[in-house]
């Protein structure tokens, strides 16, 4: 019920794929892969493969219909964040501006893990 | 009369809060004022909680001379939700908060017999201090008990789609989950003031963590399971930042707990364990700061101010700032305890900690990552399930991987763990990975290792009875195995609903029969039905599976007051799974739109939230019954 | 007294956190999404007309001629009943401007001209937003100015109000 959209509808018919899948499942996996990480524009956080909003209905139909076209998900992907931005997609590509979030895991893992061997040293004393 | 009763008391209480404060903090040197603290802790519980019930009460009749009845309830609302409605807004919510620390600290003033006094006198202040800002806030920015003249004919509170079990009693579970986190919070600060941590301490502190934690654990497992049936796509976690915030504090005090175990049993990681119990209550403002102040987006809709949530932040950066203070320039002087090799419990409780840190850690970076990018390039980027279920599945997993030995190795150090016993659970999680290939060779790779992980993990979680009498067992090594037995069922359930859900979209006329996975589910019809405050189309479907067929009745509804469409899921649990089954919209043709899945163990995920429950309520009665019957038994700290 | 640096890292943490959030207080989110293609061409599109009788769109128009004014708009569309006099407005100062209407059927485009005024000179219908997400376009309506060689220059996100009729004349100048 959360689901309501924010925005008026336009009462039309919604888009072919909006609601069916493909008949290829390996290409509607995909497909299906690729709308969890997509940013619905309407919502307010939400997947597109999570959103009754008739925008995140047209974009689901847009990745379905491009990847049964033989495009691959990355291009798909591209095509939208060069439009949108990063924006749209929940799995910001790795650059500058990202450099810290992906490495926080990995810094907070080795400087726990350096404070807890220090510890472990003094006590070994 | 009423209003201005309850608005007296909690005048008097914040007065009272005001006076405990300066007496806590004169105490050393006045024994006159220090014979005070306690009664007027009490006092003040009982006061505040006296406001409480006067608004409840007020509430409950539906006067609608009070504004923030007026603005939210009805006459005509079920009693229920009359009586949630209390805090089901912002001015009531942060009463119920207030009136959960001030008897929070009431009862830790009144029954508190192990901690030395001197520290407990801090407690109380450092508690005085936290109530006093939250009575601020709420006698200078949101008064519950404002009166409205003329007093309207009628209340507005009547949304239809407010009234909803889940959002009656979700919120309230939170908030004592946070308030319990409160009393650590300050038992920490207490501690740094006086210096004296060591296993009173932890043994003070445990019964609130553990209660608060069940507590969250409780209102974590139901808000989820609240999620996936109301937002009708069969997701159950999304990483939104309402989520997030509900998550981290229950990551912290989930660590604390453990590295408490460690302080009671042995007197080890005392500044660790101070720096987890400001951690975890500050974890819970942040949290009440980020789903107030509305500053990050998200699916769950709050009422959101941004003014209110300056108030939050100033009283977050205080309390949360001073004691980082304390910590960072006292926490140097607090003596440090016993030693231990990393071949122990104690070196496992310390991976454990250091494992679930940084996942709080990265969970706390994802968060508010999108937040600093913009305020430092002004670029908006999203971090979502991608990021979160790459970094925390792992670390998940590892932590799962260390419980196979941790609850079997000895104090202290342990030159000889037990080679066959822990061997069993690894050869389990081996043969439970391979049959993954024959089930299913698509499956993705973390959840097959889940699948693995989460077998050997039920194995190893039993582990700790193995040769036990098992009616001497006392509950509280009961209540840890089963937490770990719930963790191994609801990674299960998770890496289950990855592997095997099936799901069909596609719009049927009535009389078509589409499959999703083993069933075979017909659209019989559609008919318009009407409830209270709606009308609605309800598919009648039925599904069929070998001899077997079961009626489903999904709902498309649309209220008028205020216009919204919503979906009602139908889901039907079996042993084996669930049948969840949604229609939403009419196409060409006379065709409906359905959603179906199949989603075979996915109530695991749940069922294992319970249990992680169950285990830490039983783990926190045990002790309960132990301190009660003050038999001295050696200190087995297992929770 | 042993001081240790690393006992100090979590307040420092903690004021990064209150520097990130006291700066979200001060400085409000802005909901909307731009589009990443301003200052880029046009994608190429081809629409048919919106309503019966009248001239479709295709990005070859927009590529000729001086500035013009991409309109994105809809019938079933409240804010853009308020923008239609707005508009109207602009057509009379002379601006060419060119409609897009977001899933929308002909009849109901038609009569929502009637009803609130026709200042397009060609209207292209996109019943699925194909080419409103090709455009890096999240609602309606939207409006972009577009130059003599189909360059998109500027986004006006919401209804053009007669407040922003300065701004987008002034777009439109610049593009020229």
């Amino acid at each position: 019920m959360l689901a309501a959209p924010a925005v008026a509808d336009s009462g039309q018919p919604a888009a072919p794929y909006a609601y069916r899948q493909l008949t290829d499942p390996e290409q509607e996996a995909r497909a299906k892969a690729l709308m969890e990480e997509l940013r619905c524009l309407v919502c307010q956080g939400q997947s597109i493969a999570d959103s009754d909003a008739e925008l995140a209905g047209d974009m689901r139909s847009l990745v379905r219909e491009r990847i049964a076209a033989g495009e691959s998900p990355e291009q798909v992907r591209s095509w939208l964040v060069e439009r949108y931005g990063s924006w749209v997609s929940y799995a910001p590509v790795l650059g500058a501006d990202t450099l810290l979030l992906y490495a926080a895991p990995l810094l907070l893992l080795l400087l726990g893990g350096l404070l807890a061997a220090r510890r472990l040293k003094r006590r070994a004393r | 009369m009423i209003a201005e009763a309850g608005l007296a008391a909690l005048w008097l209480a914040a007065a009272l809060s005001l006076l405990q404060l300066v007496a806590s903090l004169a105490g050393p040197r006045v024994p006159e004022l220090r014979r005070l603290i306690v009664p007027v802790a009490a006092a003040q519980g009982a006061l505040t909680l006296f406001a409480f019930l006067m608004l409840l009460w007020l509430f409950l009749r539906t006067d609608l001379s009070v504004q923030l009845v007026a603005a939210n309830s009805h006459s005509m609302k079920p009693w229920i939700y009359r009586f949630a409605g209390t805090w089901g807004n912002h001015e009531g919510s942060m009463l119920l908060w207030v009136t959960v620390l001030t008897v929070a600290g009431a009862l830790l003033a009144l029954l508190e017999r192990r901690l030395p006094e001197r520290t407990l006198h801090a407690t109380l202040g450092a508690q005085a201090a936290l109530a006093l800002g939250f009575f601020a806030f709420l006698l200078l920015a949101s008064n519950p008990f404002a009166r409205l003249v003329p007093a309207p004919r009628q209340g507005l509170g009547l949304n239809p789609l407010l009234q909803d079990p889940g959002l009656a009693f979700h919120p309230p579970t939170l908030y004592f989950g946070y308030v319990g986190l409160s009393v650590a919070f300050s038992l920490a600060v207490g501690a740094l003031l006086t210096r004296e941590v060591g296993p009173a301490l932890a043994r003070t502190m445990r019964p609130w963590v553990l209660g608060a934690w069940v507590l969250l654990t409780v209102g974590i497992t139901a808000g989820s399971y609240w999620a996936y049936y109301e937002l009708g796509w069969g997701g159950w976690w999304f990483w939104d930042p309402v989520e997030n915030a509900s998550l981290m504090p229950w990551l912290a005090a989930t660590a604390l707990l453990h590295s408490i175990s460690v302080l009671a049993a042995r007197g080890g990681l005392r500044t660790w364990t101070i720096m987890l119990a400001v951690v975890a209550f500050s974890m819970s403002m942040v949290g009440t700061f980020l789903v107030r102040s509305g500053i990050l987006t998200s699916v769950h809709s709050f009422a959101v101010d941004p003014a209110r949530g300056s108030f939050i932040l100033a009283l977050l950066a205080l309390y949360v700032g001073g004691a980082l203070f304390l910590f960072a320039t006292r926490v140097g002087t607090v003596k440090e305890g016993a030693g231990f090799d990393i071949v122990s419990r104690e070196g496992a409780l310390v991976l454990n900690n250091l494992l679930l840190s940084v996942i709080l850690g990265t969970v706390f970076v994802g968060t508010l990552y999108p937040l600093l990018a913009e305020a430092v390039s002004g670029e908006k980027l999203s971090v979502g399930p991608p990021y979160f279920n790459a970094v925390t599945g792992p670390l998940t997993l590892a932590l799962a991987l260390l419980l196979f030995i941790g609850p079997l190795l000895r104090w202290r150090r342990d030159s000889r763990p037990n080679a066959p016993r822990i061997a069993a659970p690894l050869v389990v999680t081996v043969l439970a990975f391979a049959a993954s290939f024959v089930l299913d060779p698509a499956m993705s790779a973390l959840a097959r290792l889940g699948l693995g992980v989460a077998a050997g993990l039920a194995v190893a979680s039993l582990l700790p009875l193995a040769g036990r009498n098992l009616r001497r067992t006392p509950l509280a090594t009961w209540g840890m195995v089963i937490s770990h037995l719930g963790v191994a069922v609801a990674i299960a359930g998770a890496a289950a609903d990855t592997a095997f859900t099936e799901e069909t979209l596609a719009a049927a006329r009535p009389g078509e029969t589409l499959a999703v996975g083993p069933w075979q589910v017909r659209l019989g019809s559609v008919v318009p039905v009407a409830g209270p405050n709606w009308t609605a189309v309800e598919g009648r479907l039925s599904a069929s599976r070998g001899g077997r067929t079961i009626d489903l009745q999904p709902q498309s509804r649309f209220f008028s007051d205020p216009p919204t469409e919503t979906n009602e899921a139908a889901i039907r649990t079996l042993w084996d799974g669930q049948l969840y089954a949604v229609i939403s919209g009419a196409e060409d043709g006379g065709r409906w739109q359905l959603r179906l899945w199949w989603k075979p163990l996915v109530t695991l995920i749940w069922l294992g939230g319970g249990l992680i429950a169950l285990g830490g309520l039983l783990a926190l009665l045990g002790r309960w019954w132990r301190g009660r019957r003050r038999v001295r038994e050696p200190e087995l700290a297992y929770a | 007294m042993r001081r240790r640096w690393w006992l100090a890292v979590p307040l420092v943490i903690f004021a990064l956190f209150l520097l990130a959030v006291g700066w979200r207080l001060s400085a409000p989110p802005d909901a909307t999404v731009k589009s990443r293609l301003v200052g880029r061409a046009m994608p190429e599109f081809q629409l048919p007309a919106a309503t019966p009788g009248r001239p479709d769109l295709r990005s070859a128009d927009l590529a000729g001629g001086g500035p013009k004014l991409v309109n994105l708009f809809a019938s079933w569309c409240v804010p853009c009943i308020a923008e239609a006099p707005v508009l109207g407005e602009l057509k009379g100062r002379g601006v060419t401007i060119h409609g897009i209407a977001i899933r929308d059927a002909p009849a109901d485009v038609a009569a929502f001209l009637r009803d609130h005024g026709n200042p397009y000179r060609r209207i292209g219908a996109d019943p699925r937003s194909q080419v409103q997400m090709t455009l890096g376009s999240s609602g309606v309506p939207e409006s972009f100015v577009v130059d003599g060689r189909g360059v998109i220059r500027y986004q006006h996100i919401g209804p053009i109000m007669p407040q922003d009729v300065p701004t987008v004349l002034a777009e439109l100048e610049k593009a020229g």
